[in-house]
């Protein structure tokens, strides 16, 4: 049995879950002959939204279990450790599947150590052959891209979110169970969440993100050209380490070493010079387009498209010519 | 009290990758410790500085070079180091066996580790070592205090940033932002070589790691490298966005 760990938000299940699916389907493909792929669904609590969750994973998977729990209201590294590591062990899971969100990659240790397995983490490929498991990886501030393995009755990988295509729920519906977990009390204590939740799409999720840096100018330069244009194009907002320091935008913001590591289908950079702690976060975008005053940029070395020049003249022609 | 603070002897972030073998070459490369890490050390110096006491080991798990990491966290003000000194490659989960196993023998309450490895690019170090130890983990922190047992903080998380609360002993990751590290300062350097470096051997710790590393390749994206000149701002916007919707298509 394959096992993937559906992520949530607000009653829909996440794009990542929908690229676990695809990544789940290969690897029982290579597995062969009856290996199942079950999903387990955690959550509750006053408010929760659990059942549209489950019914919406029971279209892509062999098998949806639903741990609806007032315990398991708010994710804990403990708590969701403790879960999954249960559910593996009781349906004798040969491969557990996650997604490299923070959060994934918080609690996927405590599993790999409570169930004895090797962790495959943040992967990029995966294939199976027999109790082998081969994966890749980014390593080196993903400058490097290396090919682990792992032979094991049972492996806990975590899959990097925007590398595989996210899979299409089929029509028919796989049976659902409730189950019942003995689950930790939570020693972390959660007192406040600052939550900055966005009107804009999520910046590892979404498939165009508008990045600045210092060449902006200013906060208002990047209200007026950054986020101007992200909107036009439904795009995520994203921003250097520098204007991080500088105050100009919250630190949920920053694409780097120390920031969040993005894989869109288009990264647009703007006033952005290209110091290799911030390439090391955007370098895998699929086109990357940056414009900038200094044709030495290192940015333009690993652009697609570019322009040279000023960002405060540029950014408005380019916003008039999408409106035309 | 006593903290671990554990750290990593990286590839400067400014220096080139080079693969020899299948593997990252280091040899003749400029090494520091993982900036990441840096902010674990700092963190813990900060600690005692306001009042709490505690000893300060730094511990590091590499080749014999790695003592030069151990050497600047002494520099900086850790009281003692200690290197288990191995060439072996230990994936995160075989390294946690390893600083588990200090941390019980040294009876610490409090570990810190970076949020991100520089050069593995892993997050899985303190949550596998708190596992190991049956400790709560705050990782991605970005304020702490610490009084009495209790560590109060702020942390990030999926969406947004979360205050917390929790009591010792503990797995803390450390990353920019929670302070700025200081630079080790001419007199201090000099008191830091009295300072002992224990040197262990891997043996005693029992790993054996369920991780093999086969390859390591660095791949180029070729990219199209259309740079256009914008002194004509309006015409080069009009090619550019002509570009994105006809030849990318990435664009409505």
């Amino acid at each position: 049995m394959i096992l993937i760990v559906v992520e949530h938000a607000n009653g829909k299940v996440s794009k990542s879950t929908w690229e676990i699916v695809t990544a789940s389907r290969e690897l029982a493909h290579q597995k062969g002959g009856d290996t199942s792929i079950t999903a387990l669904v955690l959550g509750g609590g006053e408010g929760s939204n659990i059942a549209p969750i489950a019914a919406e994973i029971a279209r892509a998977t062999d098998q949806v279990l639903v741990a609806d729990l007032p315990a398991l209201a708010q994710y804990d590294p403990e708590l969701w450790s403790a879960a999954v590591a249960q559910i593996a062990t009781e349906g004798e899971a040969s491969v557990i599947l996650i997604g490299a969100s923070r959060s994934g990659r918080e609690y996927s240790p405590r599993v790999a150590i409570k169930l004895d397995a090797p962790l495959l983490e943040d992967v990029i490929s995966l294939k199976a052959s027999s109790d082998t498991l081969t994966a890749q990886r980014y390593t080196y501030l993903a400058r490097v891209t290396e090919t682990i393995e792992a032979t094991s009755p049972i492996a806990v990988v975590t899959i990097k979110p925007g590398i595989y295509t996210p899979a299409t729920p089929r029509t028919e519906s796989a049976e659902q169970f409730d189950v019942d977990l003995n689950l930790p009390t939570p020693r972390l204590k959660v007192t406040g969440k600052n939550i900055e939740r966005s009107s804009r799409v999520g910046l590892t999720e979404a498939d165009i993100v508008v990045s600045g840096g210092r060449g902006v100018g200013s906060a208002e330069g990047f209200t007026q050209y950054v986020e101007a244009l992200a909107d036009h194009l439904g795009a995520a907002v994203g921003a250097t380490r520098a204007i991080v320091d500088a105050g100009w935008r919250p630190y949920a913001e920053q694409v780097g070493q120390t920031g969040k590591t993005v894989q869109p289908k288009t990264y647009i950079a703007i006033g952005i010079s290209g110091a290799v702690q911030h390439l090391s976060g955007m370098n895998k975008s699929k086109t990357i387009v940056a414009i900038n005053r200094d044709a030495e940029a290192p940015i333009f070395k690993i652009a697609d498209y570019g322009i040279v020049g000023d960002v405060s003249q540029l950014v408005p022609a380019i916003l008039t010519e999408l409106k035309k | 009290m006593r903290i671990l603070t554990y750290l990593r002897q990286v590839l400067d972030a400014e220096e080139s990758v080079r693969i020899t073998n299948q593997a990252v070459a280091l040899e003749n490369s400029k090494l520091v410790m993982d900036t990441m890490d840096e902010y674990g050390v700092e963190e813990a110096l900060r600690l005692r500085e306001s009042g709490v006491e505690t000893e300060i080991i730094a511990i590091a798990v590499g080749p014999a070079r790695t003592q030069d990491a151990l050497r600047t966290a002494l520099a900086m003000g850790a009281d003692r180091a200690i290197h288990v000194e191995t060439d072996l490659r230990l994936d995160p989960i075989a390294l946690s066996k390893v600083l588990a196993q200090i941390a019980t023998q040294e009876e610490a309450t409090l570990i810190f580790s970076g949020g991100q490895q520089a050069d593995w690019d892993s997050h899985a170090l303190a949550a596998a070592t708190a596992e190991r130890l049956q400790w709560p983990q705050a990782t991605w922190t970005s304020a702490l205090t610490l009084s009495g047992t209790t560590l109060t903080g702020k942390h990030d998380a999926d969406e947004g940033s979360e205050s917390f609360t929790l009591e010792l002993p503990a797995v803390v990751t450390t990353q920019q932002g929670l302070n700025e590290p200081r630079y080790p300062t001419l007199p201090n350097i000099m008191k830091s070589k009295k300072k002992e470096l224990r040197k262990e051997s891997l043996d005693q710790f029992n790993v054996t790691p369920k991780l093999k590393f086969l390859a390591a390749e660095i791949q180029v994206k070729s990219r199209l490298n259309k740079i256009l000149d914008g002194k004509d701002a309006p015409a080069a916007a009009a090619q550019l966005v002509d570009l994105l919707r006809n030849e990318a298509r990435v664009i409505a």
